[in-house]
């Protein structure tokens, strides 16, 4: 097993009694990648994600998330990773900080770090002014930012960001992605989900799902070359496609 | 079909909808295009009679919305953004439900959902809750077109969709339209907007613009530049920090930028030179609508 591999995954298989939603999948992701999984809705990607988060277990195969075993060390895991769901999961009737400090304390941080570590970040996101605002009464965007400040706020080794932006404005669905580049290249391997085809070319890689099948993984350029298509909407679109043959 | 005149519509002091007017021209897809809480599911209500008005009018053919509002329901079919048909029920007594609530049978309207509900035909005793995302909303929008809908209003019908799953449902939509449907569909995607007849963009509860798409790009009010190169944010960061750059920023593999005026991109590209950075070309290109977007979003 590669030590610099964040994620491992060989011959990933789970059944739900006989229907497959992965079906052998094997890959790996890198420290600091940004890794895009992508795919129709039902081709696995919800299930692969909770495998690699500890909250499933596979039917078969081998997977290490940060070196951890998910068959036998899936609460080691749980603390070494950040989630961000699609749905929108804080608290609504707490203010930002109120629900930094809850998620950051759930995590073991100490309150003087949680305080330290806020005031730095709320500076660094450009959320200082909203600290004390119940998250219920901020626009969706920033609410995504709080999201994301929380999942990655105990400096885990990777995070998932199941459908980010999604229903989020131009703009700030683009400061979205350089808070994402930024946790990149400081180390953070981030694994994402996502239904904009633009978004997929910020990502290092690429994979897509079909029918609980791998069938690509390259970086956006070698996709758009092997699939003869000018954008990664037109390689998404040919093998969806050829799923459906 | 629609006239909007004047609309407001305040939830306590929070402004929902500020002055909003447009018209619906019969049997035209008409786009409403806006990111989360700029106000398009709260209109979608109002046209669909199930939330009042601050102030301003409605008027749907002949009726108003508010005090005809029995009247013009058996004419719309309305879809909303979250699944709200009974799970419990399966997919064939769920449609027989809508049915007969409009007066009406499976059987007298089937031609009109015929290609949709072949796709459901399998699951007929299944219950709605139990289906695929994909299968639910196939069964809402055929038991919101049961009592053949003279309207159809679609509450971001495609969010949450994957890209190829989103471009059937389109193509579904033209397929109703020409068979004499109006269709009023919301969406946060901006990429669907060449896919309607018109667009109505909104933003913050406020109509931005309402056109034809191609007649909205053609209005970009600027010359629009992508630079291509290896390393985009790297010349993103360059371009955006330069003084005679009024905005930039990343889509997909390029970064867009606009000039201030009175400047040239050379100027740019002369820039990244002179910051050593290599093998970056610099092209006009045509705006997209989130370009557009963008644009007024920024300078507003």
């Amino acid at each position: 097993m590669l030590k610099k591999n964040v994620i491992e995954v060989k011959d990933l298989v789970k059944k739900f009694g006989d229907f497959v939603a992965n079906d052998h999948l094997t890959f790996s992701v890198q420290k600091g990648e940004i890794f895009g999984f992508l795919g129709a809705n039902g081709a696995g990607k919800t299930t692969a994600m909770k495998i690699l988060c500890g909250l499933l277990t596979p039917t078969s195969g081998e997977v290490y998330v940060n070196g951890y075993n998910v068959y036998t060390q899936s609460e080691l895991i749980k603390k070494n990773i950040g989630y961000m769901s699609q749905k929108f999961s804080l608290y609504d009737d707490l203010t930002t900080f109120e629900n930094i400090q809850f998620f950051a304390t759930i995590y073991g941080l100490s309150k003087k770090q949680i305080i330290e570590k806020t005031t730095i970040l709320l500076e660094e996101f450009k959320l200082y002014d909203i600290k004390n605002h119940l998250v219920g009464d901020i626009p969706l965007g920033w609410k995504q930012k709080i999201a994301f400040l929380i999942a990655t706020f105990h400096n885990p080794s990777v995070v998932f960001l199941d459908e980010p932006t999604g229903g989020v404005d131009p703009i700030t669905r683009r400061q979205f992605w350089e808070l994402i580049h930024r946790a990149a290249a400081s180390g953070t391997t981030l694994f994402v989900t996502t239904h904009y085809m633009d978004e997929a070319e910020y990502c290092d890689r690429v994979s897509i799902l079909s029918e609980g099948k791998l069938v690509a993984l390259g970086t956006p350029d070698d996709l758009k070359n092997q699939y003869k298509a000018p954008s990664m909407d037109e390689v998404f679109y040919k093998i969806a496609r050829n799923a459906d043959v | 079909m629609y006239r909007v005149t004047n609309l407001f519509k305040k939830y306590n002091q929070v402004a929902a909808l500020s002055n909003i007017s447009f018209e619906v021209y019969p049997n035209e897809l008409l786009g409403f295009i806006g990111p989360d809480g700029s106000g398009k599911t709260t209109l979608f209500r109002i046209l669909a009679t199930l939330l009042l008005p601050d102030s301003g009018e409605v008027k749907f053919m002949n009726y108003d919305v508010v005090d005809d509002f029995q009247k013009i329901r058996r004419y719309l079919g309305y879809m909303p953004g979250r699944f709200s048909l009974y799970a419990d029920l399966t997919v064939e007594e769920n449609l027989n439900f809508f049915a007969t609530i409009y007066g009406t049978s499976v059987k007298e309207n089937y031609d009109l959902i015929a290609e949709i509900y072949s796709q459901l035909e399998p699951f007929r005793t299944r219950p709605a809750g139990k289906l695929s995302g994909g299968m639910k909303q196939k069964l809402a929008l055929c038991c919101a077109l049961i009592h053949r809908p003279t309207v159809l209003i679609l509450d971001e019908p495609t969010t949450g969709v994957d890209a190829v799953s989103r471009k059937e449902f389109w193509m579904l939509l033209r397929k109703l339209k020409q068979r004499g449907v109006t269709i009023l569909v919301s969406t946060p995607y901006m990429d669907e907007a060449s896919l309607c007849d018109r667009i109505v963009l909104m933003q913050k509860g406020k109509i931005m613009s309402t056109d034809v798409p191609e007649r909205l790009i053609a209005s970009y009010p600027v010359k629009l530049y992508a630079a291509f190169g290896d390393n985009t944010y790297v010349i993103k960061s360059a371009i955006s920090s330069l003084p005679e750059c009024q905005m930039a920023y990343l889509s997909g593999r390029k970064v867009h930028f606009t000039m201030k005026p009175s400047h040239h991109p050379r100027e740019i590209a002369e820039h990244l030179t002179k910051l050593g950075i290599e093998n970056f070309r610099i092209e006009p290109i045509a705006p997209t609508v989130e370009d557009y977007f963008i644009y007024r979003m920024i300078n507003e």
